[in-house]
């Protein structure tokens, strides 16, 4: 799947036409099969992002290919985007009808998209038994029987009931506890090698996200600002943002426990983000081009390219730290 | 000994609690299930079919013709020549024109509440899930209805179409459906932020089933309460109606038209003129408590 250029600008009431910037212009590219892994603060645009990719918020601006057709348009309409991509939310509650026996809430996406009931039921309890529930016990149940874990597993049995090639993956485990989560990652890497599934998964958990990706995006205040194969961003950050992120994780040896925080301060307002490199205002190493100018993504068109938006990596940029990251 | 009892009770609880983590039971088995357990309520419920009934089988029950008039029988006592329950002021037997009343009375009570919950529960879940100036147009015109008191629309509306039964339930139709639609909006504004329906579009589904589907079911438990409890309320309305000489037409048995008729002689038989007016009271304060039993037991995150 190629992202190009996409924007969502949510307008404020009351600020006469001033909007939240919530995704400005991203692009990627997720491959097939792979496991690309998005990472950011809060309120960085990663769920309006994954919202955008299944047309659940339609894109102001830009475009999405999937396998070589241009979604929205009469080769691939949404439609038909979504027997391809399914989506796993973070607040597995919420997800799920708490009217409905979760084997009919797994069941539904089977019989929209045409099969009979019995054979959606059939479908359902062959997912569950999938992603580890006995379907005769668990199937009957309500949500609300069910734990946090036990849930996440319905929704992910449900995604994938029809059969996708792609899940987004909404900060699955955000909401559970650290056990529970390593067994909800293990069976999300289970399933993945299984049913050969592309995944977009979206934490900001940066283990997690090491734990399962191939490749990993940084985003800040709705803009990509690294993207590149796992190991090279986690041991040679280009970006200062991804730096402090990378070295805001909890040490577990004692002896390096971290003083300092890497980063300080609030992200700025998405309404009225900061001129030129969005991240200026928080970076040890900004200067007059940074607060100026935009800074440019390389090409990142090789799986393994691993480029960032800084000024640090543009010669001609007027930095005077040029690759100094 | 009154405490081993309640401790025996308890004990049986606790053990019935326990069973759901391996016993599976359907929504509504488990209301049911919660229902049972609630004596309050069953009371009440029981007391509410007994009204019923004793409405539709009022023609085997009454033991006089509520129309037959008599001129020496007028405004007799309890127990006055076998009228149980005394006569009026037209010397017809009060038992049974409070049976064929309460035909009157609650038809005007649960025939109003059904119409307006099918009509206002659809414009509020079309408003609710479709939002923006569809919603607002809805809303806005329900609002409308809402600057006026209740029972002022009624009678304004009653008063402008002519008395009779019918419209009678017009009048009270058209006063339901805006809270109608209210409770229902709510309800599927509330369902339509859940992710289980954002999950069903990015399945595929449409919006017609979606709400099939993921909506109704769970906006049906709040109009269902709701309208459980305005059942009293339109059966009050009602009676006010038909007091005002804007519902039900004389001869026809009606509580509201009977408190009205008889009120004039309160200081001559002052237990006969009250018994349509404990009528009115016995039935809505039931209605309400069973619909709160209801309430209760819907929970579904009991």
């Amino acid at each position: 799947m190629i992202a190009r250029d996409l924007r969502k600008h949510f307008p404020v009431k009351g600020s006469g036409g001033k909007s939240v910037k919530a995704v400005d212009g991203v692009s990627f590219t997720v491959r097939k099969s792979e496991t690309l892994g998005i990472v950011g603060e809060s309120g960085c645009g990663k769920s309006t992002l994954a919202r955008m990719l299944l047309h659940l918020v339609v894109p102001d601006a830009g475009e999405l290919v999937f396998d070589g057709d241009l979604v929205d348009t009469r080769e691939l309409p949404v439609d038909a985007l979504r027997r391809q991509v399914q989506i796993v939310f973070q607040d597995s509650y919420s997800s799920l009808n708490p009217r409905m026996p979760v084997r009919d809430s797994v069941a539904f996406g089977p019989f929209v998209q045409g099969r009979k009931k019995r054979q959606a039921r059939d479908i359902a309890c062959e997912m569950l038994g999938k992603v580890g529930l006995d379907p005769d016990l668990f199937g009957p149940r309500y949500p609300h029987e069910l734990s946090g874990g036990q849930k996440q597993r319905v929704n992910i049995a449900r995604a994938l009931a029809t059969e996708p090639r792609m899940v987004i993956l909404d900060e699955p485990v955000s909401a559970l506890d650290k056990s529970v989560e390593a067994q909800v990652l293990n069976l999300l890497r289970a399933l993945k090698r299984q049913f050969n599934l592309t995944y977009l998964f979206i934490s900001h958990d940066l283990n997690v996200v090491r734990y399962l990706s191939d490749r990993v995006l940084v985003m800040y205040l709705g803009r990509v600002v690294e993207i590149g194969p796992i190991d090279a961003v986690f041991e040679r950050p280009l970006h200062p943002y991804t730096r402090a992120l990378l070295a805001s994780r909890p040490s577990m040896d004692p002896a390096r426990r971290i003083e300092e925080a890497p980063i300080s301060g609030d992200p700025p307002n998405p309404i009225d983000p900061p001129s030129g490199c969005h991240f200026h205002t928080r970076c040890r190493f900004a200067e007059t081009p940074c607060e100026k100018t935009d800074p440019v993504l390389g090409r990142w068109e090789g799986p393994q390219s691993h480029v960032a938006a800084c000024h640090m990596h543009d010669m001609a940029s007027g930095h005077t730290r040029i690759a100094h990251v | 000994m009154a405490d081993a009892i309640v401790l025996d009770e308890r004990q049986e609880t606790y053990e019935e609690q326990a069973l759901p983590a391996t016993r599976v039971r359907g929504y509504w088995q488990s209301v049911f299930y919660r229902l049972r357990h609630d004596p309050v309520t069953l009371v009440f419920a029981a007391i509410v079919l007994l009204i019923v009934l004793a409405a539709v089988f009022a023609p085997l029950l009454a033991p006089f013709d509520p129309y037959k008039e008599s001129i020496v029988g007028r405004l007799k006592p309890f127990g006055w020549r076998d009228h149980l329950l005394g006569t009026d002021e037209l010397g017809r037997d009060m038992l049974s024109r409070l049976l064929f009343g309460g035909r009157v009375s609650l038809l005007m009570g649960v025939v109003p509440v059904l119409i307006a919950s099918l009509i206002g529960g659809m414009l509020g879940v079309i408003g609710g899930f479709v939002g923006g100036r569809t919603n607002t147009a809805i809303m806005r015109t329900m609002d409308v209805f809402y600057a006026f008191p209740s029972v002022l629309l009624a009678v304004a509306i009653a008063g402008a179409m002519g008395g009779g039964m019918t419209n009678g339930m017009l009048a009270l139709t058209l006063v339901f459906i805006p809270p109608m639609c209210r409770v229902a909006e709510t309800a599927t504004t509330q369902v339509r932020a859940l992710d289980f329906i954002e999950a069903a579009r990015a399945s595929g589904a449409h919006a017609m089933t979606i709400i099939r589907y993921h909506v109704l079911g769970n906006v049906l438990g709040p109009v269902f309460i709701y309208a459980s409890s305005l059942v009293s309320v339109s059966i009050l309305l009602a009676s006010g109606l038909s007091f005002l000489g804007l519902g039900v037409r004389p001869p026809l048995p009606d509580w509201g038209l009977m408190l009205s008729t008889l009120r004039q002689s309160i200081y001559v038989v002052p237990f006969v003129c009250a018994l349509p007016g404990l009528a009115i009271f016995i039935t809505s304060i039931c209605c309400n408590l069973v619909s709160d039993g209801l309430r209760a037991a819907m929970d579904v995150r009991m």
